[in-house]
């Protein structure tokens, strides 16, 4: 196709290349170039926060950005969080507070919790109600999403002065 | 959603970038962060030919000041305004808008420059700037000019901004050693438009305000400057009366439309309500 261009990006550790019409959304990008469907989408208008995604550690919405906006950078996604076949502690702390029903919007909240852990290890019920705020969950099961991300920083807390200890 | 096809340009210096506007203006849009754009093109609503990003142009990231006035650059997100301890100490208009744009993860690319671009009539950032006496820094390949925000606006998502320009910075003034702001917004849910905004400046000496800005969003054409009722409070003492006149004028100079966020009148009382409110406010600080 006409107007290609070559894009660089490092998704979930490993660069990933390929040509794309500017055109392309960075969502479609990921889970029809590369297959990794775990982004969702959603509402398609950057409402809901279903394909949410990391951008150099920061949270965007990918569907709302330009696959080539994001040459030479580094993507995580939600198949990105598990390392070495370990569960990252936000992916535990949905499975032990039951933070998913339909598990639709999961992949996005996974990485908002991961990504407001980096900042802010203990989050109060508050912080965490506000950094998920612009992310919908349709089974409206947030009770248990807060539960999930303050149990991950309770694990990943536990883990660091165990380290230290 | 597919936008229409077009070609893409990542200029990192702004001499180039403003180059291929000269050639391109016409047919181009700015790409800054793109949560307004993208969604207009998404729809189609806007099918620019050619998109110049100007994300990869170091040094627009700017948020600092300068002989005692604000300078916001280009590619400073509204994130970046939430968190910065400079906005928190001396710019509360600011820092009371910042929390209530659009959602986090929006926040953490749509910029404050680039909402001025837009000029929706429900955004909330030209209210802010329009209250505070802003200016925007608009560069094209043959010079610089300044624009007030009220000047930019020219209706519902148009601006004066010509087509070969690139908004480089807002520039605020300095709000004086005694000031007050804020922004109230009410919003049927985080990340919905505004049903309706009021942004309010004050600059104080004393007992009185010096210098008033009042700002509306969502309630007319585009962001409205409340002239009327900054006049009422320049040089006044902000008593009940004075802070129910003042409110009753803005509610005046508001012109809603009744839609799905609420009737007209429900709109211009709010208006009137949160005018109040804030001076109330500024009482109450004053008089701590």
């Amino acid at each position: 196709m006409a107007n290609e261009t070559t894009i660089s990006i490092t998704v979930n550790g490993r660069e990933r290349s390929s040509e794309v019409e500017p055109r392309m959304l960075l969502v479609h990008w990921l889970r029809e170039g590369l297959g990794l469907t775990g982004t969702h989408i959603g509402c398609d208008t950057t409402s809901c926060g279903a394909c949410t995604v990391l951008l150099d550690g920061t949270p965007v919405k990918s569907c709302t950005m330009f696959a080539v906006q994001a040459d030479g950078r580094a993507l995580t996604t939600v198949e990105g969080l598990q390392q070495n076949g370990k569960l990252h502690a936000i992916q535990e702390g949905f499975k032990e507070e039951h933070g998913l029903q339909c598990g639709f919007c999961t992949p996005g909240m996974m990485l908002l919790g991961a990504a407001l852990l980096e900042d802010n290890p203990n989050p109060s019920e508050k912080d965490v109600r506000w950094a998920i705020s612009g992310n919908l969950c349709r089974c409206t099961g947030y009770q248990n999403i807060v539960k999930a991300v303050q149990y991950a920083g309770q694990k990943i807390e536990s883990e660091r002065s165990g380290a230290q200890a | 959603m597919f936008p229409r096809s077009f070609e893409y340009f990542a200029p990192t210096s702004i001499e180039d970038a403003l180059a291929l506007l000269a050639e391109h203006g016409e047919d181009a849009k700015v790409l800054a962060g793109g949560q307004s754009l993208i969604p207009l093109m998404k729809l189609r609503f806007a099918a620019p030919d050619y998109i110049v990003d100007i994300n990869r142009i170091q040094g627009l990231d700017y948020l600092e000041e300068q002989d005692g006035s604000l300078r916001i650059g280009a590619l400073v997100r509204t994130s970046d305004m939430e968190r910065s301890e400079l906005i928190a100490s001396r710019y509360p208009a600011m820092a009371a808008a910042a929390p209530l744009i659009s959602d986090p993860v929006v926040r953490n690319l749509g910029t404050v420059v680039g909402s001025l671009c837009h000029a929706d009539p429900q955004g909330d950032w030209a209210s802010v700037m329009l209250a505070m006496g802003a200016e925007l820094v608009c560069r094209s390949a043959t010079g610089e000019r300044r624009v007030a925000i009220g000047d930019l606006i020219d209706g519902p998502f148009t601006t004066t901004l010509e087509p070969n320009e690139i908004a480089t910075e807002v520039h605020v003034p300095d709000p004086g050693a005694h000031s007050f702001g804020t922004y109230l917004k009410l919003e049927r849910k985080v990340g919905d438009f505004a049903s309706v905004g009021v942004a309010v400046h004050l600059a104080l000496d004393g007992d009185r305000v010096e210098r008033a800005g009042i700002a509306l969003t969502a309630v007319g054409a585009g962001n409205i400057k409340a002239k009327e009722a900054e006049d009422a409070l320049a040089g006044a003492v902000l008593d009940d009366a004075t802070i129910d006149r003042a409110a009753s004028l803005a509610a005046e100079a508001a012109d809603p439309k009744t839609d799905l966020r609420g009737s007209a009148d429900y709109k211009r009382e709010i208006v009137r309500v949160f005018v109040t409110r804030a001076l109330s406010q500024a009482a109450t600080a004053k008089a701590a």
